[in-house]
Formats: structure tokens, sequence, C-alpha cells
């Protein structure tokens, strides 16, 4: 095979897959936000005393979880129109990923109010804490922490399903890539690099997740 | 005339449910054999080859499986060697799962008490039989529930392959849906056969993990 890579398009196309690179960050950051937002009101709806809206929770939770990303993009690019809403590809991007990511958000932020004893809640009281301390003391930094690296693992695993959104040609890094992939027909160049883009993108959020940890989350030592 | 979705149309997308559950099988049981050996060097003691592959598992915990698809998919067409698309993402899939399962297994190996380690040794057993006979056997009960839960990730994740043009689920539902024009209808459907493929495996692993957990509080 006569085949010589070349590295040098990539190069030249730095600037509009940086700019993706922007792209996916607003995609994932707003699709975040949607999901943190379904994740909260789940959350408060799934421990209601109305028998059908638990249900109602459990189930999108339960559905979303066990139905790709890719068909769930494709039955809301479809939906959402029939109810009014017409959408640019990105917008339904976003609606999609925050879809997807308050059904596991609703899972995980439960998971973290669940951790507080009740017996914590009443020491509190016991100490002479009012209601509002209370609940910043010892119910919310507590469940922030527990909930945390879970939290940031999911925005991550959000940033890289964001792809995906390439397939409704919402503007992201994959489909800057595909752009450029078919002006140039060098497909193993520019999806190789680009691999590395997201690959500097997760690690950089990792570390940056990691530092916020350690100045609030660590326990006081001293 | 645009055909309407019937029968004919619903049968295409049980044949691509076919493709979608061999090309899950192949991988996974892909996955499985290169990920044991993935989850053992990474616990090998020696410092140099355990970096190399926490690296490799690192590089496709961090990057976006459909990216992976693409590279492995035209960078094999690169090589000269000339592959169906089944082989390509196949290919695709089975080395992004011996990473998933490497670093679910790795864990899992870690978790088995550090006494059951030493005391083989103590016995005289040798790094083959320690594993074989203690560790492993430990390991892999602790770790089904995560294991399972990577199969559903790994059903879901075979979607992806539409994108690069294999004929599986989701690719069919795409395909039938432009001929009928009937969208919401036809990625309905598709989404309920994925949750009927994924949803009693998610409820399989969830009581397994409900067991263990209070197994171990005992």
């Amino acid at each position: 095979m006569g085949y010589t890579l070349d590295f040098s398009v990539v190069w030249h196309a730095m600037p509009a897959l940086l700019w993706g690179c922007v792209g996916t960050l607003g995609l994932a950051l707003a699709g975040m936000t949607l999901a943190m937002m379904i994740g909260v009101a789940g959350v408060a709806a799934r421990d209601s005393k109305v028998a059908w809206l638990r249900a109602t929770i459990i189930g999108f939770v339960e559905v979303v979880r066990n139905t790709p990303f890719l068909v769930q993009i494709f039955f809301l690019f479809f939906a959402l129109p029939l109810v009014g809403l017409k959408l640019n590809p990105t917008a339904t991007a976003i609606i999609a990923l925050g879809v997807n990511g308050g059904a596991y958000a609703i899972e995980i932020i439960r998971g973290g109010v669940q951790s507080i004893h009740k017996g914590q809640i009443e020491a509190g009281y016991a100490l002479g804490l009012h209601k509002g301390q209370v609940f910043r003391f010892i119910v919310l930094k507590p469940a922030l922490r527990a909930i945390y690296p879970s939290l940031t693992g999911q925005f991550i695993m959000l940033t890289l399903t964001s792809s995906i959104c390439s397939a409704v040609s919402a503007y992201e890094l994959t489909s800057v890539a595909q752009r450029i992939e078919s002006d140039t027909f060098r497909s193993f160049e520019v999806y190789f690099s680009v691999t590395f883009l997201y690959l500097a993108i997760s690690w950089l959020l990792m570390l940056g997740f990691a530092v916020v940890s350690h100045r609030f989350f660590s326990y006081p030592t001293r | 005339m645009t055909p309407h979705f019937g029968l004919a149309e619903f049968g295409f997308l049980l044949r691509g449910l076919q493709w979608t559950v061999l090309l899950t099988l192949v991988a996974f049981v892909g996955g499985c054999t290169a990920g044991l050996a993935v989850a053992l060097l990474c616990t090998c003691g020696h410092r140099s080859v355990e970096w190399i592959t926490r690296i490799y598992i690192g590089i496709f915990q961090g990057t976006p499986l459909l990216l992976q698809l693409f590279v492995v998919y035209y960078g094999l067409a690169l090589t000269g060697l000339k592959l169906d698309a089944f082989v390509a993402v196949a290919i695709g899939f089975t080395v992004n799962a011996s990473a998933f399962l490497g670093e679910i297994w790795r864990g899992a190996i870690q978790a088995v008490p550090r006494g059951q380690t030493e005391a083989a040794m103590a016995l005289g057993l040798h790094y083959s039989s320690r594993m074989r006979d203690i560790v492993l056997p430990q390991a892999i009960r602790i770790s089904l529930p995560a294991t399972i839960g990577y199969l559903v990730q790994l059903i879901k994740g075979t979607s992806l392959a539409a994108i690069v043009g294999f004929i599986e689920l989701a690719r069919a539902g795409q395909i039938v849906s432009n001929q009928t024009f009937q969208p919401l209808l036809v990625f309905g459907v598709v989404g309920a056969m994925y949750f009927i493929l994924c949803w009693p495996l998610s409820w399989w692993g969830s009581r397994m993990e409900a067991r263990l957990s209070l197994a171990s509080q005992r």
C-alpha cells in the first residue's frame, strides 16, 4: 500500500478543531446544567407521596438508562417538532444530553441524599442548630461530598457522549472533524488527532475537578 | 407510494437486532479474554507494566467510543486489509471492551483481601495457581454486578456501529424510518427492542449488587 500519513491537514485545520472543542464544552456544560435541574426535580418528585409521579420518574430513569443515546437523540430530533419545539440541531442535542444525563443525575443525587443518616440531622437539632444550619452543615455539604465524584464522572461521560450529537449535525468537535474529513479525505489522520483532543479535554476536566475537590471537599485534618 | 410500518419492516428491524446481539456477543467474549490479560498485567507487580496498562485503560476511558470506532475503522482500512464492516467494528468494540473490563477486574482483583494472596504464597503456591485457584474465583464474584453493568453499556454502545454504516438495530431503524416517514413509531420500536434486551440485565445486575452488599455486611 502506498498510503503515507499526512498530519499537516490536521495542523492547518487546528483553529477550526479548537473551536469545535469549545462547542463540545458548551454543549456539555448546557447539557449538564439541564441534567442537574432534571436531577433535582426528579429526586423531589421521586420521593413525593403521589404514586403516579413516583412511577413516572422510576420509569423515566429505567427507560433512559436502558436505551442507547443515539436512539434517544433520533427520537427527540423527530419528536420535539411535533410538540411545537422547532429547534436547531445544537439545541436538540442539548435537550437530549440533558434528558440522558438527568436520568443518571436522579440516581446519583438520590444516593447522596440517602447517605445522610437521620440520626445526624437529629443530632444537629439536639445541638441547637436551626433548620437552615442543619441543611447547610449536616445535609448539603456531606451530600455534595458524597456525590461529587460520581457527578463529575458523569459530566466527563456527558462530554464524551456529546460526540454522538454529530449524528444530528450539532456543532461540536466530532462534527467539525467530519466536515474536515470530507474536505480532505484524510479520515485516519483527522479522527486519530481528534481522539487525542478529547483525551486532553477529559484529562483537563479531571484535573480541574480534583483541584476543586481538594479545595472544598477534603476533610479538615487540623 | 411510501410503505407503512408493517410486518416486513418489523422483520428488517428484527434482523438488525440479531446483528446487535451477535456484535455484542463477539465483543463481550473477545473483550473478556483480552480484558483478563489487561487486568492481570495491571496487578502483576511490575511498576512499568502497570503504568503502561493504566495508560491503555485511561486512553479508552478518556475518549469517546464513537471516535475509537472511527480510528479503528479507518485505521484498519489504511493497512490494506480488506475487512468487511462487521469485522472492523467487532475489532473496535473488542479493544474497547478489553480496557473497560480490564479496569473492572483490576478493581475486583485488588478488592480480594491481601491475606488471601499472602496465605497462598505461604502455602508455596506459584503465581498461576494462586490466581486461578484463590484470587480469581473471588474476584469474579465481586466483579459480577459491574461486569453485567458493562454488558448493558456494550449493548447500547453497539448502536454507534450505525454511524460507520454497519446495519445493526439502530441503523436498521434509520433505514426504515427514512422509508416509511414514521420516525417516531420506528425509533419507539427500536428503543423498546433495546430496552427489552437491556432491562432484564440491569435488573439482574442491581439485584446481585444488593445481595453482595448484604453478604459483605454480615
